[in-house]
């Protein structure tokens, strides 16, 4: 390697970048704005990850899980292949369009796929649809060496590539999509390798999180998930939160404001001062859940069904901003990235630490 | 002079402005470039739009005028001079500041004025037009912080205001109620104290518009270090 890529010769001036919007109203739009978006904080990323979620994406094929793989050669694909087969009906496949650059090399097969379980399958596991995806999701990644699901959600689907993310967006052709949310990630890698599969958003059924900062409970939130079946196999500390809230809100059926108040719980002398009940559902989520608790700096978008939702760490040790216009929530680190695709807002702010900011479409 | 800056890089964009020989730079459609008057010397920069982070950081003197919000790191360490920024500024401003003058006509994020610090006639402002965020003044060394919330928004300051303060002091317009750390106490700021901070307010004034005066009769709140040995141990020597 050359030298001037060696630690303590790079000048880092800081981590991430994050970027998400979402039209209340349900209009969609194509995936221009969100690449300008991100490109306005280049220097956030530098060039090991960049990605990007859409919800809404696929109204033609709305009721059927639309898998996105990563294989590393024909022989893993074929294998993975059966392995659907033999699971799902599989209505549609295809690779995945894509621009080619000479900023994004070195990928890997890139696939999609359509698909349900069958039923006999499915009435054979004894479990609902979305445990069914998200188990099989889980043992590709785990067992199938060189097969990746990096999408697994209905109506939506995620992007991501090493590279700059601007770069990314044009390479998976995403002005030809049409989406009511868009969410982006740039990656600055500190821990871990960048890598196709290590690129941001991390998704599981219909949840996508992209993050800025780094997991300073990682160890211990992995090993409490890992109880529960979430395997962690990407490399990196982000994928843990997708599974932390699918837990939480999917199996626990907790709302997401009450996941945040587990993720981000409030610091218990805070907790001492609220009023009784409110101080008693805090306690508990906090007791209840507290290897789930994650602790160092971040600042989080979680993409689900019909809504954004934007969380920073209690202390808030990363930049985020949110500003709304009319009829359409923006989330991103910094206030350049909103800017760039609306210059006037109504209103622009920060929220605090810990504070959970959600926007749905309106039903 | 003046710098068309859509579609600059901040590398080029800080190059152009070094470039410059006038002593007056007006930099237009300005979206996020970072470190805008860093280290600047005897000059003056306005700034159309959005400042991004580390704009002022570093700087010794002349004026760095920001219409519109600056971002995270506003005058980070900066040693003299003076900052004027029309809308907000993100977290962190004011960090470590040694010298110069910062006023903000709007809000300041998170851990504004983080371990500011003053040495003989090197004594920093913050003046904070609306309200500050979580951690105001954490670990302050020195120098002066002032939070007006003109606005008068139910809480003018953020929790854990002061912490490991042990110099320097902070005035809030109006009383606290957000619990303080045993490090400091808070007292109505007296006439001697006001006579320190007419300066600032008429400077802010003069800048954003306002009654100077009428604001210095108001009723503010002063926060200074409570316990002399750690002003001793870390601030007196």
């Amino acid at each position: 390697m050359e030298e001037r890529f060696f630690e303590g010769n790079v000048r880092i001036p800081s981590g991430c970048a994050i970027s998400g919007f979402i039209h209340r109203d349900g209009r969609v739009s194509d995936g221009g704005a969100i690449i300008t978006s991100i490109a306005a904080m280049h220097e956030r990323s530098n060039g090991l990850g960049g990605g990007f979620a859409g919800y809404g994406i696929y109204p033609e094929y709305k009721d059927y899980y639309a898998l996105h793989l990563f294989y590393s050669d024909k022989v893993v694909k074929r294998e993975c292949e059966s392995f659907l087969e033999e699971r799902f009906d599989i209505i549609n496949l295809s690779k995945i369009p894509v621009r080619k650059t000479p900023k994004i090399v070195d990928e890997p097969l890139i696939w999609r796929y359509f698909v349900k379980p069958l039923p006999t399958r499915l009435a054979e596991s004894q479990l609902d649809e979305d445990e069914f995806v998200s188990r099989c999701a889980f043992r590709i990644n785990t067992y199938m060496k060189g097969a990746y699901v990096f999408s697994c959600g209905k109506n939506m689907g995620a992007f991501k590539a090493v590279g700059y993310p601007e770069d990314v967006g044009e390479f998976y052709r995403l002005d030809e999509y049409k989406a009511y949310s868009w969410m982006a990630h740039g990656r600055y890698p500190t821990n871990t390798p960048g890598w196709w599969g290590g690129a941001h958003p991390f998704c599981l059924l219909d949840m996508a999180v992209v993050h800025n900062g780094e997991i300073s409970s990682y160890d211990a939130n992995r090993r409490n998930m890992e109880m529960y079946g979430y395997k962690c196999n990407l490399q990196t500390d982000t994928e843990v939160i997708t599974y932390i809230f699918d837990y939480l809100v999917r199996k626990q059926g907790l709302t997401l404001k009450e996941a945040c108040a587990v993720i981000a719980a409030p610091f218990w002398h805070k907790i001492e001062r609220m009023p009784q009940q409110e101080r008693e559902r805090a306690e508990y989520l906090r007791r209840n859940f507290s290897g789930l608790l994650v602790t160092g700096p971040f600042s989080v978008i979680l993409g689900y069904k019909g809504g954004l939702l934007a969380i920073n760490d209690r202390l808030k040790l990363r930049s985020m901003v949110v500003g709304e216009y009319k009829n359409t929530t923006y989330i991103a680190s910094e206030e350049c990235a909103i800017r760039a695709i609306a210059p006037v807002l109504d209103r622009l702010y920060a929220p605090e630490g810990g504070e959970a900011v959600i926007a749905e479409v309106m039903r | 002079m003046e710098i068309y800056a859509k579609g600059m890089g901040y590398l080029q964009l800080n190059e152009a402005v070094r470039a410059c020989t006038d002593n007056r730079i007006s930099i237009r459609g300005c979206n996020g470039q970072r470190f805008i008057a860093c280290a600047s010397s005897g000059r003056q920069i306005d700034v159309h739009g959005v400042a991004g982070n580390g704009a002022g950081a570093y700087m010794e003197s002349g004026v760095l005028n920001v219409y519109g919000n600056a971002q995270d790191a506003l005058a980070d360490t900066m040693n003299g001079g003076e900052v004027y920024v029309f809308g907000s500024c993100g977290d962190a401003a004011a960090y470590a500041m040694r010298g110069g003058e910062v006023f903000v006509r709007g809000d300041a994020g998170y851990r504004a004025g983080v371990h500011m610090k003053e040495y003989g006639e090197h004594v920093p402002a913050l003046v904070i037009g609306g309200r500050a965020g979580c951690f105001l003044g954490e670990y302050l060394a020195g120098g002066i912080i002032a939070v007006l919330n003109l606005q008068n928004s139910a809480q003018a300051l953020g929790e854990e205001a002061a912490r490991g303060m042990h110099g320097g002091r902070i005035y809030v317009r109006g009383g606290i109620n957000v619990p303080l750390p045993d490090c400091v106490t808070a007292r109505t700021a007296d006439k001697e104290d006001m006579c320190v901070l007419a300066g600032y307010l008429k400077k802010f004034c003069a800048a954003f518009g306002g009654d100077a005066k009428k604001l210095a009769a108001e009723e503010f709140t002063l926060i200074t270090p409570a316990n002399k040995a750690s002003k001793r141990l870390y601030a007196g020597n």
